[in-house]
């Protein structure tokens, strides 16, 4: 039996008007992305990747075509429902980790139930729960730059759990990260994979795509190779 | 997100920038600062000028009836000239208003002079304020003896030199010995001392103890003013509606006396504690329009600070800000959260310049005679202020970290 449909995309089209010239970055994606997936997109610079993230995230909204999220039609919403599915939905991470400097990891971790509406005491269990999950039950009261960059990057996957998302979508997870931290995140993301979370990521490294059950190359603004590779990993 | 949520957000920010936001606050912690200075010193006087000057000078339910106005403002010379042509009041005008008067009514003459006083030990002091009064002139103006007693209407009748001396000169004069009885001699006339008042205070910084009152027809008489004539005629009545019948009688029966034509106007004054407080009161009326404006000026100058920090901020926190949009926060939230730390912000400032108001004005009170008294209302007028500054001043870089694209935003430098 295969697994629900968490991202399905139709002829999903970007364009950008930069002056008199229109920029087609994502020409008509067709994809499908079903739950428990563990996916990596990859291409070069220009390929429309990020363009591509950015919309899955919904972060941006398509020029054409269709998504829907979570059998949720994204493409017509507008800001507030977007910041809500992003809120519900997505757990983002980033290359750079994007932590509030001067807040504690607990608080970091907390900050999408603040914007979620949840009650503080609530909160407070959910963040301990996920920090939990990430190996840092320990270092919860923490600053970031009291953090390595690899438990600060724990800190913002344990931000992107937080709120159960239908999909962790990471940005370059490793990219500021050297080759053994970078691949202790993996490790994270593999136990996270196996625990049953849908993932994806964003990257231009054929290592980290390496540990991907599924590759997605882009080029020029269309998918040119979706391979499936691995799939036995969850025995 | 909850306001509450907000408003814990701005504190956190504030507080990881004590010394940014301080500075940027300054301008608002002036301006408030000077607002609640000015005002609880000006209320301070306004109710100073109300309680003790003015019970002071003229007395409750009580007029004076003078020559020319106590209070002059933008008088020219042209005026000057005219009162000084009029009639000098005298002790035949008090005894006819005295008869004359329907409304019952008590009626006192007082002449003042500076002069020196001599004690039978040779003590002599100077700049001693010398009135020469009527018996009546005591229960007008509320006066009464600490040791001996005051002088009655017979006294002042017969012109005796008696004299009733204030505390201070009394102490002056003869320190520990009992003064009663003793002579004392005013600018070389010899009077026999006959009380002490109790002790009056201070009006700014003149005191009302250093001085000796002794009977209108006595010597005293000669010493303030030329014979028979007085400075001012005092006439107390019971309540308010009572003063103003005194008002009109007395103005007729000086008018007669003064023999003036209907089509001419009054050649006296009849002043109540209202007349010379219009004078105050348009004093204090000035400040309390001009102030607020140069305040005003002040909270602009501070809302503008406060708005270009930030924007500074704003720009400052784009990833931030893009990563709150990613990770859920929806438009209103970001202006929200950056409305209330500027509002916050320059509330802080408000509060501190309150603080600082409020010890400045304990200094002029504890430096001066004036009390300083600020309404409550003013307090939550300043902090208002404060609020309304750091909203109007936040809208603007709120809004624009609210309109910013969280793509963009997290690709910011």
């Amino acid at each position: 039996m295969q697994n629900a449909v968490i991202i399905k995309t139709e002829s999903l089209t970007k364009e950008y008007v930069l002056g008199a010239e229109t920029i087609r970055a994502l020409r008509g994606v067709d994809l499908e992305i079903r739950k428990n997936e563990y996916v990596a997109i990859m291409g070069p610079s220009g390929s429309g990747k990020s363009t591509l993230m950015n919309l899955l995230g919904c972060l941006d909204t398509p020029t054409a075509g269709q998504y829907w999220l979570n059998s949720t039609a994204v493409a017509g919403m507008v800001d507030d429902e977007l910041a809500a599915i992003r809120n519900r939905e997505i757990g983002f991470v980033f290359q750079t980790f994007n932590l509030l400097p001067r807040a504690t990891a607990l608080h970091n971790v907390e900050l999408p139930l603040i914007y979620g509406g949840v009650a503080a005491k609530e909160r407070r269990e959910k963040a301990r729960h996920v920090l939990g999950l990430v190996g840092l039950a320990d270092r919860m009261e923490h600053r970031p730059a009291e953090l390595s960059g690899g438990q600060r990057q724990r800190v913002a996957v344990a931000r992107a759990l937080v709120n159960d998302p239908a999909i962790l979508l990471a940005d370059e997870p490793t990219g500021n990260l050297d080759s053994q931290t970078g691949a202790e995140i993996m490790g994270l993301f593999e136990e996270l994979h196996s625990t049953g979370q849908t993932i994806v990521i964003v990257t231009h490294e054929h290592d980290i795509a390496e540990h991907a059950h599924r590759r997605i190359t882009l080029r020029d603004g269309l998918v040119e190779t979706d391979i499936l590779q691995r799939q036995t990993v969850r025995a | 997100m909850k306001p509450f949520e907000a408003l814990r957000l701005a504190i956190a920010q504030i507080r990881s920038q004590k010394l940014k936001s301080f500075f940027s606050v300054v301008g608002v912690i002036i301006g408030v600062m000077f607002l609640i200075a000015v005002i609880s010193i000006v209320e301070g006087m306004n109710r100073y000028m109300e309680d003790d000057f003015a019970r002071t000078i003229y007395g409750l339910n009580t007029l004076t009836v003078t020559r020319s106005p106590s209070v002059q403002m933008d008088s020219d010379r042209e005026q000057w000239r005219q009162w000084r042509r009029r009639p000098r009041l005298t002790l035949d005008d008090a005894s006819a208003i005295r008869a004359g008067l329907q409304t019952p009514a008590m009626v006192a003459v007082e002449s003042f002079n500076e002069g020196r006083l001599k004690s039978d030990r040779g003590v002599e002091v100077s700049g001693v304020w010398l009135t020469a009064a009527s018996s009546d002139f005591f229960r007008i103006r509320e006066m009464d003896v600490d040791r001996g007693r005051l002088f009655g209407p017979q006294e002042d009748a017969a012109g005796l030199p008696v004299v009733v001396l204030g505390s201070e000169s009394a102490e002056k004069l003869f320190g520990a010995l009992d003064p009663l009885g003793r002579t004392v001699r005013v600018n070389d006339i010899p009077f026999q001392v006959i009380g002490v008042l109790q002790p009056q205070g201070k009006l700014f910084f003149f005191s009302l103890d250093n001085r000796a009152i002794a009977p209108a027809r006595s010597p005293m008489g000669r010493l303030t003013n030329p014979r028979a004539v007085v400075d001012n005629i005092l006439v107390k009545a019971a309540d308010p509606v009572m003063l103003q019948a005194a008002r009109h009688e007395i103005e007729s029966i000086m008018r007669a006396r003064h023999r003036l034509r209907p089509d001419e106007s009054n050649s006296f004054e009849i002043e109540t504690k209202d007349e010379s407080m219009a004078f105050w009161q348009t004093f204090s009326r000035i400040l309390f329009i001009a102030f607020p404006a140069l305040v005003g000026i002040a909270l602009v100058v501070g809302g503008m600070v406060i708005m270009n920090i930030m924007l500074m901020s704003v720009v400052e926190r784009t990833r931030e800000i893009g990563m709150r949009l990613a990770v859920g926060a929806r438009r209103r939230d970001i202006l929200l959260q950056i409305l209330v730390e500027s509002a916050g912000l320059s509330f802080a400032g408000a509060a501190m310049g309150i603080a600082l108001g409020l010890g400045m004005a304990k200094l002029v009170e504890a430096l001066s005679p004036m009390p300083a008294a600020v309404g409550v209302h003013w307090l939550v007028i300043a902090a208002v202020m404060g609020i309304v500054v750091g909203v109007v001043a936040g809208v603007y870089p709120a809004t624009r970290a609210s309109r910013l694209d969280p793509v963009v935003a997290l690709r910011a430098e």
